[in-house]
């Protein structure tokens, strides 16, 4: 067990840092800097050269990631192009924002998907499984941004219960902010449940097939034991590490979600980086997206280790 | 050596994916799509560009079907013609990332060992970073061009491209006739070319019909957050991104773009599904593991 648990944490240290190094190098493969993608093409030579000074982009490039993990790792992002101010000062009220975003995503988007999964594969083509699995089916198939302009067409529009647009600041309390999620909540819930209870149906009836569950029938086990003590707990645990995979999409989802509410989020902040030509917030907001991401599937798998004694044993 | 091997058995796919009522539907979508794009130029009714400030957010009518935008533009025009970028650029984003992505993988599962080791854990790194945020970076060092896009989304989809790759390549690493190849001497490209690739063929050409609809999603995404295709070309994910602020008073420029661009994706789903079905593929999704 410990041997499996230290593995898992030390390849989600290992892929950290390479993001880290991807994220660093993959912009200096490609032809300008930071300093000559903010300025444009009207930018002098001196300018330029005054602004790669004050970067410390006169550097090698070695020496520079060096400076530039290091900083990463205390906290330090480095400064914003087009804001002249600390990037973690930037990001901060925005990562909060975004958290309690996904925060209630998942909080709702998760049991949601369970219960409507499990309901789903227990009668497989019956016409409930028809109607979820068909929802599903549409909601994974269309991208984001149509399915939270219907959103906002249908909640917004035509029936009128609640705003379509976010107008608060970054800055706004967190109860503030909980009240103006509601849509783009809603919005990624249906898209993250789709790919969740897709997945639970699966797995219930590939569960209900089994031979213990066949044995337990026979055996004349009352339905609804063989449901909570069975089925449930079998069908359940695969989900965990799915759930995980899942927030590789949450997360992407976000910054479409975001920009289509105008959401105060770390996702819109990424797309305001773009216009903006700010390279170095960019590369901050990536980085902090790819640990999340990895965060969060490490404690998907160590939560799926403590459930399922099955996956302690390694395999080749 | 030959180009046979490249080449897919396209009539009698052809025939598995219409013999099933969702590919015929699916098919008959996409085919609609494939037409109206390539004949767009010359069917439009109107200039797609020309705004008329006398004739703004009209409802639909007899001289504009789809009604107008708030320039006065032909929404009808627009949509027709509004699918032909994002369409070129998937499909050539689609065939950089089949190519790298296919011979990365199929590479790496046949070499092993430590270089696997190293080259997986690379890409795995790299998709931990969301797809936009890692199309992001690169537009926002290369600017948003279709020229552009092309290679940046060819790179970042060809990186899930290579665990299929080398995921399927690797039932067929340890068979006798790559062995045999082996010990007959030959190299290490040759024997991914000619023994283990036209093995896998069959299931990259589905996953590539899947790529290619998640690249077009991407562009359409792109668009609509002002980074994919620039005006003045028409394309939906713009039009889209244009019209949410009159959705009130001029629905029509919203719904027929969201129309459009849902039905070719749900269209090209139908499809690859009946495909995956007879080929015994299983199909990716837009996320992985779901």
């Amino acid at each position: 067990m410990a041997t499996v648990l230290l593995e898992r944490i030390g390849l989600a240290l290992i892929t950290m840092i390479i993001i880290v190094v991807v994220v660093f190098f993959a912009l200096e493969l490609m032809p300008g800097d930071a300093c000559s993608v903010n300025l444009g093409r009207g930018a002098s030579d001196s300018m330029l050269a005054a602004c790669q000074k004050r970067l410390g982009l006169d550097q090698p490039a070695v020496w520079r990631f060096a400076a530039w993990a290091g900083d990463f790792l205390t906290g330090d992002l480095g400064i914003s192009m087009q804001r002249d101010r600390p990037i973690a000062e930037v990001v901060g009220w925005r990562l909060r924002n975004t958290l309690i975003l996904a925060g209630l995503t998942a909080a709702i988007g998760i049991p949601l998907a369970l219960g409507l999964g499990v309901l789903a594969g227990l009668n497989p083509d019956g016409p409930l499984d028809m109607t979820i699995s068909g929802i599903a089916i549409f909601a994974m198939t269309v991208p984001e941004f149509i399915s939270g302009t219907l959103m906002i067409l249908l909640f917004s529009v035509i029936l009128g219960w609640a705003a379509g647009v976010v107008t608060i600041g970054y800055k706004a309390p967190a109860l503030d902010l909980l009240k103006a999620s509601v849509l783009p909540a809603a919005t990624l819930i249906f898209i993250l449940a789709a790919h969740i209870l897709r997945m639970v149906r699966a797995s219930v009836i590939e569960v209900m097939q089994s031979d213990f569950v066949q044995m337990a029938r026979l055996k004349g086990v009352p339905h609804r034991r063989i449901i909570l003590h069975h089925v449930l707990p079998n069908a359940l645990l695969p989900a965990i590490s799915i759930i995980g995979l899942t927030m590789a999409w949450l997360l992407g989802g976000v910054v479409i979600v975001e920009s289509v509410f105008n959401f105060p989020g770390l996702g819109r902040l990424a797309v305001d980086a773009v216009a903006d030509q700010d390279l170095p917030l960019v590369q901050a907001i990536a980085l902090l997206f790819g640990f999340i991401y990895v965060l969060t599937n490490l404690g998907a798998d160590l939560l799926a280790l403590t459930l399922n004694p099955r996956l302690r044993t390694r395999r080749k | 050596m030959n180009t046979v091997w490249l080449a897919l058995p396209l009539p009698q796919i052809l025939r598995d994916v219409l013999a099933q009522r969702s590919g015929r539907i699916g098919m008959a979508i996409v085919c609609l799509h494939l037409a109206v794009a390539l004949a767009a130029p010359v069917i439009t009714p109107q200039d797609s560009a020309y705004q008329d400030a006398s004739a703004m957010l009209q409802s639909p009518s007899f001289s504009h079907w789809f009604g107008t935008d708030r320039l006065g533009r032909d929404v009808f025009s627009r949509t027709l013609l509004g699918g032909r970028e994002a369409m070129l650029i998937a499909t050539a984003a689609t065939f950089i990332a089949m190519a790298w992505g296919s011979a990365l993988g199929i590479l790496v599962a046949l070499i092993g060992g430590r270089t696997d080791a190293i080259v997986m854990r690379f890409i795995d790194a790299m998709m931990s970073i969301p797809w936009i945020l890692l199309v992001m970076l690169f537009i926002a060092a290369l600017g948003s061009s279709s020229a552009a896009l092309v290679p940046v989304l060819g790179f970042s989809y060809g990186l899930s491209v290579v665990y299929l790759a080398r995921a399927a390549a690797l039932d067929f690493v340890a068979r006798d006739f790559v062995l045999a190849a082996q010990a007959r001497g030959h190299s290490r490209w040759s024997i991914a070319a000619t023994e283990l690739f036209p093995n896998v063929r069959d299931s990259l050409a589905v996953q590539g019909a899947m790529q290619w609809s998640w690249i077009l999603l991407a562009v359409s995404s792109l668009s609509f957050l002002g980074m994919g295709v620039a005006p003045p070309t028409p394309d939906w994910g713009q039009m889209i991104a244009d019209a949410r602020g009159i959705m009130q008073r001029a629905p029509w420029a919203l719904i027929s773009p969201m129309l459009a661009l849902s039905s070719l994706v749900i269209g090209m789903n139908l499809a690859v599904d009946a495909w995956a079905r007879v080929t015994g593929v299983e199909r990716t999704r837009r996320v992985p593991g779901a």
